[in-house]
């Protein structure tokens, strides 16, 4: 089985890195980096993993992360989300709204793929 | 026989006997204790300053000159009394619900609460009771001289300075203990407790004198019959007239007096002593008439020819020897003179101090006197004040009648003047119709023919009205003789000036009555007035098996709270040993209901609500009256807390918008710095991990190494370019820029701007530009104005979205100096986002390559900083960026 992430981001260069990150360790990378539209690609593509980015246009990925979880079939989709905003009350309002893992910019690459293989074992 | 030094010191003892009891009942009354003080028979006893020194020496003369007609004078009074129920009880029950502190108060709150009436009510009350004044300290002196020798060698400077120091010694004493506390209800208990001794005093020393008369002279009871019998005195010869005259002017008199007002009224503790006192009083006045005639008779029998028959209870005592019974009885007639004055004083100043010298005082002092604390003194200084004046007035009365005429003569003076009280009282408690100009109509009209016909021909012949206008009438008129007005003749004086002075008064206060309207006021208060029985004010009982104890308790939640009721309720049950909320609707627990209730919506309400529920007993018009009256106070209460709650209101609005600005003031800080710390960590997030991966990854092919490293570098040159913008900002923001003024030519500024726009992201723009128009030099901070023109054409090239994308910059002068525009023909900015672009981090989109939003806002800072402006106009083919620049940048190098 291959494993499907979809990562969702609108700056081009970490799009860039988080890709060749994923990629390296067998997963199929699809990017999307429009917030208003990024509900209804998942609904389509239906990955096994998201990567998830805070500040997005259209929709803030605070509001595509409560849309999911309302949703009983993504209410245990592993998402995990960053953000560069860096304060404290949006980790506390993600954990509340049931993210799965929440990073703050800039991360390390172990982290991010740390945080990737708990969430895939925890799904399984 | 007992010297006259030994009798002032007898009676200065006297006195000091007085203060003592007066003051140890007023300490005892202030100690809650003494409930003996108030009972029936002191109130019966202090009803008996009717006898004042005209009655203890008076009566005497009075019989001794005209036979059994003075007994009119104690007639009157019983028949009040005995009639109590009629007149008494409603005036008593009147008082004491309006809360009267004098006949002046009373008479003018049952007029609309008129101040005119009160003081005309308290004018005629001190000049009709001067005389009576005057009367004790006559008698007073008459009866200290009587001790100092034989009649005619008296010396009558002497007999003035005794008046004198007789008037002085009781001013003080009313100053002492009237004025002393000043009560709500202007009781006096001190004061009444000493008049109810000096009743008793004068009682015994008449029947000392009266016994020693029959049974110590005469002989006996046999022999004394007697000697009436043969006397001309025990003939029953009744001049009709008078004898209906004087009673009425008695029963008058007793009911209008202001002491009497104070003793029967003002001073009355409980109703229920009036009813007592209704027979006691009459039997007091029995008693002290008891001897009047024995007296007389033996006095004249054994008194020398043309003594005076005022002074026999002390002159047939001495003549016999019994200088101690002289004495006694002197202690009598200076306890009737005394308490008379005491009371009269008192209850006369309290009406000139608080319908005359407060309200002036009160007017002359502005709004802010009632409020600061100086009113007591001023009230307490008032009452002093009306207390020395109305015996100095009392004096001169004394001084100028020349103090000879009969004391039965000038008391009756004074009964005519307070009796023109009489038809405003009575028509006041039984007429609804009575009004207000009625009553001062029938009070001045009866009161000046008093004067006229009674009390200024009293001083004699050329004192107050000359012989002549006494003989013939003023001008000459006949019928205007004050003794024989309207030509009625061979009336005797006092029933002449009875009949014509009442009979005018009530004639006017009818008439006018009749002819006026009374005011809202007015006819609240006399409905009040006259059916005050019909609305009880005495506590009443309740049906208490009528009640349900929920409906109580329903509206007593209502009332008080549901909490508070709650507790109420249950340490109630608790006590009647109930389990649960609800107790038995005992009387008990219904009072201590109304109390409670009444502390929240006052009494009557609260009586009303209760009796509602019980339903026993009905409301009445009266405690609608009095709930209207409760809700007017409510309202006003609540009309000022409405205020206060509207004050409150607008403070709370200031607050909130204070703390709706720092909301927003801190949502922006909040906003500024996610923008901050996401500007700042999105390059660093490439760096870092790009970074990483070049340095932990094996075997990375050279394009993906310089790729990477490339991105690298790219994100560090925009991490420096945020930094450098961000300070900048701050920089301009704080105003700590310092512009570097140089002067150059518009023309080279823009060419500058222009070549450093194309090298960057600008390449594809086409650039129009009119060169001749930019002739222009300028004096300002070149490098800051042509980064604000960098920032523009930079701006155009990145965002301009034509498919040739065009920027024309003009230059053009207008009326405040001049203005670069820049026009490109991309797509308009949306209507909402036109206010925002000037801020901080306002970006239209994310397009690739874009900044961190805060070029723009350089922008306009720069801007202010060189004194112009920046703005934004949409065009129909596109967008205008304006920088204006004020005259004195463009001019200062021309």
């Amino acid at each position: 089985m291959g494993k499907h992430v979809l990562l969702v981001e609108d700056e081009t260069n970490i799009i860039e890195a988080i890709r060749f990150l994923l990629s390296r360790e067998g997963w199929q990378v699809d990017t999307h980096s429009d917030g208003a539209t990024a509900v209804d690609t998942i609904r389509a593509m239906r990955p096994d993993l998201v990567v998830l980015d805070y500040m997005l246009p259209g929709k803030s990925g605070m509001d595509i992360l409560k849309e999911l979880r309302a949703d009983q079939e993504f209410a245990k989709l592993p998402i995990l989300m960053l953000t560069a905003r860096g304060q404290s009350r949006d980790r506390a309002e993600a954990e509340r709204a049931g993210v799965s893992r929440f990073m703050t910019k800039p991360f390390s690459n172990t982290e991010v793929m740390t945080a990737v293989r708990d969430l895939v074992q925890l799904a399984q | 026989m007992t010297s006259i030094n030994q009798l002032i010191g007898i009676s200065l003892a006297y006195v000091a006997f007085l203060f003592a009891i007066a003051f140890f009942a007023e300490r005892s009354a202030a100690r809650g204790r003494g409930g003996w003080m108030r009972s029936p028979l002191v109130y019966t006893l202090s009803l008996s300053i009717y006898c004042t020194a005209w009655t203890f020496y008076g009566a005497v003369g009075y019989a001794a000159r005209s036979g059994m007609e003075f007994v009119t004078i104690y007639l009157g009074p019983s028949l009040v009394m005995l009639g109590w129920w009629w007149v008494l009880r409603k005036l008593v029950r009147i008082g004491r619900a309006q809360r009267a502190t004098s006949i002046a108060d009373l008479i003018s709150a049952r007029y609309g609460k008129s101040n005119l009436l009160a003081i005309v009510v308290t004018v005629m009350a001190v000049i009709g009771v001067t005389p009576y004044i005057a009367l004790q300290l006559q008698s007073v002196t008459l009866s200290l001289t009587v001790f100092s020798g034989p009649e005619g060698v008296r010396d009558p400077l002497n007999q003035a300075s005794a008046a004198f120091w007789v008037a002085v010694g009781l001013a003080l004493f009313t100053v002492l203990f009237g004025t002393r506390n000043l009560n709500a209800n202007e009781r006096h208990s001190g004061v009444v407790m000493a008049i109810a001794v000096e009743s008793v005093v004068k009682l015994v020393a008449l029947i000392a004198v009266g016994v020693f008369v029959v049974w110590g002279v005469a002989g006996g009871y046999g022999p004394m019959l007697e000697r009436i019998d043969a006397s001309p005195i025990g003939e029953w010869q009744m001049d009709r007239s008078r004898w209906v005259a004087l009673t009425a002017l008695s029963a008058a008199a007793f009911l209008c007096l202001p002491r009497m007002f104070q003793v029967l009224v003002v001073e009355n503790e409980n109703e229920r002593h009036l009813q007592i006192a209704s027979w006691a009083f009459p039997i007091y006045l029995m008693l002290m008439s008891l001897f009047v005639v024995p007296i007389a008779v033996v006095g004249l029998d054994l008194m020398p020819a043309g003594s005076n028959p005022d002074l026999f209870v002390l002159t047939i005592p001495l003549s016999q020897g019994q200088s101690g019974l002289a004495t006694l009885s002197f202690l009598g007639g200076f306890s009737s003179a005394t308490s008379m004055v005491i009371v009269a004083t008192l209850a006369l100043s309290t009406m000139v101090s608080n319908h005359v010298v407060m309200p002036v005082w009160l007017t002359t002092q502005g709004e802010g006197a009632q409020v600061s604390g100086d009113v007591r003194n001023v009230v307490i200084f008032a009452r002093r004040a009306s207390i020395l004046l109305i015996l100095g007035l009392g004096y001169l009365y004394y001084r100028v009648s020349g103090g000879g005429a009969a004391l039965a003569a000038i008391g009756l003076i004074s009964f005519v003047g307070v009796a023109q009280f009489l038809p405003a009282l009575l028509g006041g408690l039984f007429w609804r119709a009575a009004t207000h100009w009625g009553a001062v109509a029938g009070l001045v009209t009866g009161f000046a023919v008093w004067l006229y016909a009674s009390f200024l021909p009293s001083f004699g012949p050329d004192a107050a009205l000359s012989a002549s206008v006494l003989a013939d009438g003023p001008w000459g008129i006949g019928w205007l003789r004050p003794r024989a007005l309207f030509g009625i003749e061979g009336v005797d004086p006092t029933v002449h000036a009875v009949i014509w002075s009442l009979t005018l008064n009530t004639t006017m206060f009818i008439a006018v009555s009749l002819l006026s309207f009374p005011s809202p006021l007015e006819r609240l208060q006399g409905a009040q007035f006259v059916n005050v029985f019909e609305h009880s004010t005495q506590p009443r009982e309740w049906n208490a098996a009528l009640a349900a104890s929920e409906d109580l308790m329903i509206m007593t939640q209502r009332i008080l709270g549901a909490p508070e009721a709650q507790t109420l309720f249950r340490a109630e049950a608790r006590r009647q040993g109930l389990s649960g909320h609800l107790p038995e609707p005992t009387q008990g627990f219904l009072q201590t209901l109304e109390r409670e209730l009444a502390g929240s919506v006052g009494a009557a309400t609260a009586h009303a609500m209760i009796s509602q529920l019980v339903g026993g007993a009905s409301v009445s018009v009266q405690d609608l009256m009095a709930v209207a009256d409760e809700s007017a106070q409510i309202l006003e209460y609540s009309n000022q807390i409405e205020a206060k709650s509207q004050e409150l209101a607008r403070t709370a609005g200031q607050l909130r918008e204070a703390n709706e600005k720092l909301t927003a003031l801190s949502v922006q800080k909040d906003a500024f710095l996610s923008q901050i710390s996401h500007e700042l960590r999105t390059p660093m997030t490439s760096i870092r991990s790009f970074s990483e991966i070049l340095r932990d990854t094996d075997g990375l092919g050279q394009v993906e190494k310089t790729k990477y490293a490339s991105i690298i570098h790219g994100e560090a040159i925009r991490l420096t370019r945020l930094l450098d913008d961000l300070l900048d900002l701050s920089v301009l923001e704080n105003g700590q820029v310092s512009l570097n003024l140089e002067t150059g030519r518009l023309e080279d500024i823009l060419e500058q701007a222009v070549v450093t726009a194309r090298a960057g992201s600008a390449g594809q723009l086409d650039i129009q530009r009119e060169r001749t128009n930019e002739t222009q030099v300028l004096t300002t901070d070149l490098d800051r104005l042509s980064q604000v023109f960098i920032n523009l054409v930079t701006n155009a090239g990145k965002y301009c979205d034509a498919q040739a994308p065009r920027l024309r910059i003009d230059v053009e002068a207008d009326d405040v100096g001049m203005r670069v525009v820049f026009r490109d023909n991309g797509t308009q900015i949306p209507l909402g986002a036109r206010a925002l672009i000037f801020e901080k981090f306002a970006r239209l989109n994310d397009k690739e390559g874009s900044g961190a939003g805060l070029g723009l806002a350089i922008c306009r800072e720069i801007m202010t900083r060189l004194g112009g402006d920046i703005s934004y106009h949409p065009e129909p083919t596109g967008n205008a960026f304006v920088v204006h620049l004020p005259r004195d940048v463009a001019l200062a190098a021309q």
